[in-house]
């Protein structure tokens, strides 16, 4: 199969290239940037005329929901709406059920993502058994199996001396720690953020400064441990402040933040909107802008889609009892595109928030066009307005607090080793 | 169409109450103008009668429809209704269901042993099997005509009469 | 956003919180309260106004005393009452908060009164019920219980009724109280001028002080010239451990006695939203002592909400 994309303006980072130019794919590589190798004989063209072309996007963090839960979404729906999003490699975190801690559930999962052909699926392993934050899991083997990092997903390691030693294992052997951070006793039963809107609702708060001592002692022991940490999802001022400083310092350290972040704050609860409960919470303006912020100056490396797909039943309840998250994949690149637009920042810095940089985090071959890579393409049209609308999500979570909203941005094709794997 | 002068009218009412008190009479004013007449007419007769005020909100018919007026006024009956032979004041008779409502509500305070109503205009267009036994005048009026009794700050009332298109 | 308690037209279709709702909103609950306190007082303590409308109470956390005040005041506007107690367990065992719903609805249902140990139920409740039916918020959580806010403010202004020239103290855990949520939305939105509240700092919520109110720590300068002191109940569980360490404590330092109510005006009101820790935040002797109101807030408890009921069930 080789495919002519002509016409298109091509943003690919990670080679610093921003322009007009045509790309050639041949048995699933570039074979060629602006100019077609000799003998290219395309068997089909795709017109991105007024469309951009893109690295696939790359997101840190999908939750596919198998195994385990099914019910609310499975690997082929959510693999589906992931191709749909432009994404052609995404993370995913270990809180599957079992939890992503043996060898074997790791080569499952990887296998029967490759049998679907639709996106790279790259798994965190558990950093501890069970998330219980008591033993280690086998990491070495873990890494064989297809981990690319340890991950707690969302369950904090309240005992020190645990968090201590499995950094040091992961250093011992290079691999890098993903943590979200959160003090477990500050956040225990939290819903929103601790501020003027959770007193007036009457919501137990989870106040900002449990993500700044999380933060401060996981840097502290990265420091010290000489380990990679990637902190996910960074919510507050004082986070993102946190993590400038360490990085100034030299701290093997990189951050991101959900798309949902870049945009919300705590007065999107509403009157009680369920889809606005979400983890870490949405918190205030003051600190959306610092990630806004912190994401332009470099602070944050990444914007990630923490997708997290809820049925009805468990999203269909009095605001503290429904289950935290939204559904993201297709909204990552919109979201993306609206950071850029509302921070006065260009195209090119959104893409790379969502290709090299997470790309980089994960430490895969991915998230660039260089000649000879993997074709995995996103051609997207950044000027198209579409309504966020549940019939329209191809993932089986229709839950994100967007619903209803217009966004600009929409991807027309998605490309996996030059297959195309969604068309609009 | 002449009005006719309201003090006038009040005045002959007054006198036909007077003519039919008895030793257990109560008035019992309907809110607003319904009160101010029994106040009047307690001021001219000078006698010490036992007196209340009804409200009916909570009784009218056309709750479903209307829902609770915005401004409900107290009702207020400080004596015992029961065997008391009350005479109900109201400004201006029309459908009727004012006063049922008013009967309704005074049966809830106890078992008067008789009413009779006096009002200071019937405008015709009863639809309930209530006439009123006190007339001041009666006003043939049209559906969309609506006449209203005010008091101005001296006490002095007026007639007004208003045409809707509806 | 559109205020879900109200209709289109700016009427009251719900009554899920005091906050936002406009002050005319709550003049007209007050006022028609008022006409509903003589008709307690009567032979027949009834009016005809929800003659054959079905007021379901729906209580998924426990409260006999205000499902009670609930069931006369339903009662008294002649409407047939269900009581509902919709234990936990049932609800562990599968059947969702809707589902309840959803079968009294199926009942035909009129007007649902709801208490439940979320903040924000009763709004969901009231996002899934058909146009028709109007529910009313019992206390949701920490977060409202706006006919007890209604109440306590019809009492203050039945005694003190100048409602511009006030200084009213809130004591004791405003961290988990809807009451006193409900109580300040209620009193700034009538036009209260001073509205303080009066706890260590474990028993305050973020921001308090966003809600309009002064914070004070110790009794003598909070209760300072008050005229209304409005005392808070505090759970037992809530007495001994990482926010407070004992009960004896508190009332030692938070308790309201007499020598403490001294500091407010001499001719201060005292209130209580029941029911009461004698010992724990008010002495028996305050209780029951001659600036106590705290009966007759029981009392117009059912003035308050027959009116909300009234309002809420008329018109089509």
């Amino acid at each position: 199969m080789k495919i002519h994309i002509k016409n298109g303006h091509l943003i690919d980072p990670k080679n610093n290239i921003d322009t007009k130019q045509d790309v050639y794919v041949a048995a699933g590589k570039i074979v060629g940037i602006g100019s077609a190798p000799k003998d290219f004989v395309a068997n089909q063209t795709i017109d991105a005329t007024d469309l951009i072309v893109a690295p696939g996007f790359v997101d840190l963090s999908a939750r596919l929901r198998e195994p385990g839960s099914e019910h609310k979404a499975t690997l082929n729906s959510e693999l589906l709406a992931a191709a749909a999003g432009g994404i052609t490699s995404l993370a995913c975190p270990p809180d599957t059920d079992p939890v992503l801690d043996e060898p074997g559930l790791v080569e499952m999962l990887k296998h029967r993502a490759k049998l679907l052909n639709l996106v790279h699926v790259y798994p965190l392993g558990a950093l501890t058994r069970q998330l219980e934050g008591k033993l280690l899991t086998e990491m070495c083997e873990l890494t064989e199996a297809g981990c690319v990092g340890f991950s707690q997903a969302d369950v904090a390691i309240t005992d020190t001396q645990v968090l201590w030693r499995a950094f040091e294992y992961a250093a011992t052997f290079g691999y890098t720690i993903f943590l979200r951070a959160e003090d477990y006793y500050l956040a225990k039963d939290g819903v929103a953020h601790d501020g003027e809107i959770a007193s007036r609702l009457g919501l137990k708060g989870i106040p900002a400064a449990a993500e700044g001592l999380a933060i401060a002692s996981i840097l502290r022991i990265a420091h010290e441990t000489k380990t990679k940490v990637h902190l996910c999802r960074l919510s507050t001022a004082e986070g993102v402040d946190l993590v400038r400083q360490a990085k100034k310092q030299g701290v093997q350290v990189t951050a991101d933040v959900s798309a949902q972040h870049c945009h919300l704050t705590d007065h999107d609860i509403g009157y009680f909107n369920a889809y606005a409960n979400l983890k870490p919470p949405l918190r205030s303006a003051r600190d959306r802008a610092a990630l806004c912020q912190g994401l332009k100056d470099g602070t944050i490396d990444a914007i990630c889609s923490d997708h997290t797909p809820v049925d009805d039943d468990a999203k269909l309840l009095p605001f503290a009892e429904a289950e935290a998250g939204a559904t993201g994949l297709e909204l990552l690149l919109p979201l993306a595109l609206k950071w850029a637009t509302d921070n006065k920042t260009s195209l090119f810095d959104a893409i790379a928030k969502i290709t090299s940089q997470p790309a980089s985090i994960l430490a895969i071959d991915g998230g660039h066009l260089s000649l000879n890579a993997n074709a995995d393409i996103a051609i997207f049209n950044p000027k198209l307005e579409w309504k966020i609308d549940a019939s329209q999500l191809k993932s089986q979570g229709k839950n994100t607090p967007f619903l209803g909203l217009t966004l600009l941005g929409k991807v027309q094709y998605t490309l996996l080793h030059g297959q195309i794997t969604y068309q609009a | 169409m002449q009005l006719p002068d309201p003090e006038t009218l009040l005045a002959e009412i007054t006198a036909k109450v007077q003519a039919q008190l008895q030793p257990n009479t109560a008035l019992v004013g309907i809110h607003s103008g319904g009160v101010w007449l029994m106040n009047r007419i307690l001021d001219s007769i000078k006698q010490d009668i036992p007196h209340g005020m009804l409200d009916a909100a909570f009784y009218r018919d056309d709750y479903a429809q209307r829902g609770l007026k915005t401004e409900p006024k107290p009702s207020n009956i400080a004596f015992d209704v029961t065997d008391k032979h009350i005479i109900l004041i109201d400004d201006i008779f029309y459908t009727g269901r004012t006063t049922r409502a008013a009967m309704n509500e005074l049966f809830d305070y106890g078992r008067p042993a008789s009413i009779q109503l006096a009002v200071l205009i019937n405008r015709g267009g009863g639809e309930l099997p209530i006439t009123p036994d006190i007339v001041g005048a009666e006003i043939l009026l049209k559906p969309n005509q609506n006449l209203q009794l005010s008091q101005d700050t001296k006490g002095k009332l007026h007639l007004t009469l208003e045409a809707s298109d509806a | 956003m559109l205020n879900p308690q109200l209709d289109a037209d700016g009427k009251l279709k719900h009554l899920l919180t005091i906050e936002g709702l406009p002050k005319k909103i709550l003049t007209q609950i007050l006022d028609t309260a008022e006409t509903f306190v003589g008709v307690a007082e009567r032979d027949i303590k009834k009016v005809p106004l929800l003659r054959g409308k079905t007021v379901c109470n729906i209580f998924f956390e426990n409260s006999t005393r205000t499902r009670t005040t609930f069931e006369i005041a339903a009662k008294r506007l002649s409407a047939d009452v269900i009581n509902l107690n919709v234990n936990t367990s049932s609800q562990s065992k599968g059947e969702t908060i809707l589902d309840t719903v959803d079968n009294l609805i199926a009942m035909h249902a009129d007007m649902f009164v709801v208490r439940h140990g979320q903040s924000g139920a009763v709004h969901f409740i009231a996002q899934h019920v058909p146009d028709n039916i109007s529910v009313i918020n019992a206390g949701d959580g920490r977060h409202a219980h706006p006919t007890q806010g209604l109440l306590d403010v019809f009492t203050v202004r039945r005694y003190k009724p100048d409602m511009h020239n006030l200084r009213v103290a809130l004591v004791g855990d405003v961290l988990h109280s809807r009451v006193a949520r409900s109580e300040i939305h209620a009193l700034t939105t009538l036009g209260v001028p001073e509205v303080r509240v009066i706890a260590p700092k474990t028993l305050l919520p973020a921001g308090v002080e966003k809600l309009g109110v002064q914070v004070f720590h110790d009794m003598k300068a909070g209760l300072k010239d008050a005229d209304v002191v409005m005392m808070l109940r505090l759970q037992n569980e809530r007495m001994s451990g990482a926010l407070l360490p004992s009960a004896q404590e508190y009332f030692k330092t938070f308790g309201l006695t007499q020598e403490k109510l001294s500091y407010a005006k001499p001719d201060a009101i005292v209130m209580h939203p029941g029911p009461m820790n004698r010992g724990v935040e008010i002495d028996s002797s305050v209780a029951d002592g001659s600036q106590s109101v705290i009966l007759p807030q029981v009392t117009y408890g059912i003035a308050v909400r027959m009116a909300v009921m009234a309002i809420l069930g008329g018109g089509a």
